[in-house]
């Protein structure tokens, strides 16, 4: 079955306008109405696995015209997407209860899910500009959702810093446009591989690195997260860490590196040195943390490292053998790479169930503080068992999912020679069971305090969404078997290790030139 | 805010029908001349700014409610979604694929008429909805504004 592309983005649009209109009597209309919306486009990524095509928008043929690309990595990140979307969507059932304006949320919920479509599926670099913004300005007005002093603060932070990340990308896609006359991707980078980059173009990689690395919140580049992700209500928390910096910022970044301007040794070794910092000082910095949430998205920070630390190794590999690369040598590429997005779906799936649950213990104790929680293990059974679940796969525990994505990264590490690179991975492993334990051993194990005697465990949505995910964190090893693997995993890493044949591809299927 | 003098009032009174008009006419012409949705939706959210510089904030909110111009807003943006969806869904053509002018405008010298061009009037319809309503929201917002001035003074 092939599914229409712009459905991905038209659903979340239409349902996001649609509930406005409904007022304040249709409350639970509303919900329900978001709710079928996002398990729609679960269901609708789920049935277009496989398929790959260029939707030409309007019926104008490219390069005139937009165009929406399907192929392996855009699937890969529409999983997930809808995944933790879906899964956010129904904690926010009963979540969300406790503030006012419910319908504004879901329908800045919805267009948030529509940019970051959006984003994965265009095939042209202004038109992902514009829903980088959609997905942008919907997750400012999320993380200030509250109204509360600090949240505005963090909002106001995130919004001046995210900002100058679109202007930043803004202003790459100007001189891009300037110097090869074309906005669509396969166009550029064909035009790329035939004169090469000038100053321009070179400036314009640079300022795609900063704007990217920005809203990818890679270590120099990061102090809005810690201040953004804590704000926002949990399910968005979630979508924030869960996704909108992976779809925002490393897929992004990566789609432009490999396969618009392609990649270079300086390139590798930036992804390779941003990732390393940022997994180092994520981590070190998040162990001192006495924020639940905080020291979440701290943590997001460190396995956001991981993630470009993979992209970028397979990068270095591939520019090192230049073009007589070697099928070990591309091999061992592809296991670098497959790790990182392995990593990346993981990470989607732990960090958001890890974030849903900070947000179950919040809404039942009314705190956040660790030092003033514990002993929840038997008030809260399932909160429990799921934030154990998330945490042992974060820390990478083995049977389930973090263990694999780590294990594939540490040794295509080894394999391509960068010993010290799987050593820091290894350290850096260590440091999060450390601050995972940390969580455990403060909210869950311990003295119950006095005035949380009466605690009792969220009912109903809440709970089938953590349950939902936890099934999940076991079950993603799975996508390793031979068999799945050639549907999601292998896809989306040959479009990356292609490189530049991505443009002969889109140019082929659009039946251009 | 009690709004500015009897002059201005008065003046104002007279030019927001014209520059509402103004506002339709530059929507609606949208495909034939400069201009079209975005522009003729900012002209017609100034007339509504004009009223509320003149006469204060409270009368523009009684002629076009916070919650009203919100529904706008959404309609408006539905409206353009349809346009495009009404192209995915008739025959085997595109999302936001131009599909009345080819099926029944077909060898008729139509250019250049105010009904012509397709879905692009009606989308520009949408969009001029859309950005009058939002604008106009948006200065009612910034307008309703007070620094908290109260605390201050407490002390």
């Amino acid at each position: 079955m092939s599914v229409p592309l712009p459905v991905f983005v038209a659903v979340p649009l239409v349902t996001a306008f649609l509930l406005p209109i409904f007022g304040k009597k249709g409350k639970s209309a509303a919900t329900f109405l978001a709710n079928i919306a996002t398990i729609a486009l679960l269901v609708l990524a789920i049935a277009s696995i496989g398929q790959s095509n260029v939707y030409k928008i309007g019926k104008w043929p490219i390069p005139l015209g937009i165009n929406l690309v399907y192929d392996g990595l855009s699937s890969l990140m529409l999983l997930v997407i809808s995944v933790v979307s879906a899964a956010a969507m129904f904690f926010s059932i009963r979540y969300m209860e406790q503030y006012t304006a419910k319908a504004k949320y879901l329908s800045l919920f919805l267009l948030m899910v529509a940019g970051m479509n959006g984003v994965v599926l265009s095939g042209d670099i202004f038109n992902l500009f514009v829903f980088l913004e959609i997905a942008s300005l919907s997750s400012y007005a999320l993380v200030g959702f509250g109204c509360q002093h600090e949240e505005l603060e963090a909002s106001f932070k995130y919004m001046v810093l995210g900002s100058i990340a679109s202007v930043f990308i803004l202003f790459g896609v100007a001189l891009v446009y300037g110097n090869t006359g074309s906005l669509n991707m396969a166009y550029i980078s064909q035009a790329i591989q035939k004169s090469g980059l000038n100053a321009g173009l070179g400036f314009a990689l640079g300022l795609f690195i900063t704007g990217f690395g920005l809203k990818a919140a890679l270590v120099p580049f990061h102090a809005w997260l810690p201040d953004a992700h804590p704000s926002a209500p949990a399910p968005i928390s979630a979508m924030l860490s869960g996704v909108l910096i992976k779809a925002l910022g490393v897929y992004t970044l990566a789609r432009v590196l490999f396969n618009v301007f392609g990649v270079t040794i300086p390139i590798g070794w930036i992804l390779v040195v941003l990732g390393i910092l940022s997994m180092v000082a994520g981590a070190f910095l998040a162990i001192g943390q006495w924020d639940f949430k905080r020291l979440l998205a701290y943590s997001s920070i460190s396995q956001l490292g991981y993630i470009t630390l993979g992209i970028g190794l397979g990068a270095l590999i591939i520019a090192r053998a230049g073009k007589d690369i070697t099928a070990e040598q591309l091999a061992w590429a592809s296991l670098a790479i497959l790790g990182g997005l392995f990593h990346l779906a993981n990470h989607a799936v732990y960090k958001s169930l890890l974030f849903l649950t900070s947000g179950s213990v919040e809404m039942a104790t009314g705190t956040r503080q660790l030092k003033h929680l514990g002993g929840l293990a038997e008030k809260m059974p399932v909160t429990r068992a799921t934030c154990t679940v998330a945490s042992a796969s974060i820390a990478g525990i083995p049977p389930f999912s973090g263990f694999w994505s780590k294990l594939i990264l540490v040794i295509a590490a080894i394999q391509a020679g960068f010993y010290w690179v799987a050593a820091i991975i290894v350290f850096v492993s260590l440091c999060t069971l450390i601050m995972y334990l940390k969580v455990q051993r403060y909210v869950f194990l311990g003295e119950l305090p006095e005035n949380l005697q009466q605690t009792k465990e969220n009912k109903g949505s809440m709970l089938v969404a953590m349950v939902f995910l936890a099934c999940l964190c076991v079950l993603m090893g799975l996508l390793l078997v031979p068999g799945l693997r050639e549907t999601i995993l292998t896809p989306a890493v040959n479009v990356l290790t292609g490189g530049y044949s991505y443009s002969a591809d889109v140019i082929k299927a659009a039946g251009g030139m | 805010m009690k709004g500015m003098t009897i002059i201005v009032k008065t003046i104002s009174s007279w030019v927001k029908v014209l520059i509402f008009l103004f506002g339709i006419y530059i929507v609606l012409f949208g495909h034939l001349t400069p201009g079209g949705g975005f522009a003729g939706g900012v002209i017609l959210a100034s007339s509504y700014v004009l009223l509320m510089l003149a006469y204060g904030r409270e009368f523009a909110e009684e002629n076009l409610s916070l919650p009203v111009a919100s529904k706008l807003d959404s309609v408006g943006a539905l409206l353009f979604a349809a346009v495009a969806l009404c192209g995915l869904c008739c025959g085997a053509a595109g999302f936001f694929f131009n599909f009345i002018q080819q099926r029944w405008f077909a060898g008729q010298d139509r250019a250049f008429d105010l009904v012509s061009a397709g879905t692009i009037p009606l989308s520009n319809i949408a969009i001029g909805l859309k950005v009058g309503a939002s604008l106009f929201l948006i200065i009612l917002v910034l307008s309703m504004f007070r620094p908290d001035t109260s605390t201050n003074e407490k002390e």
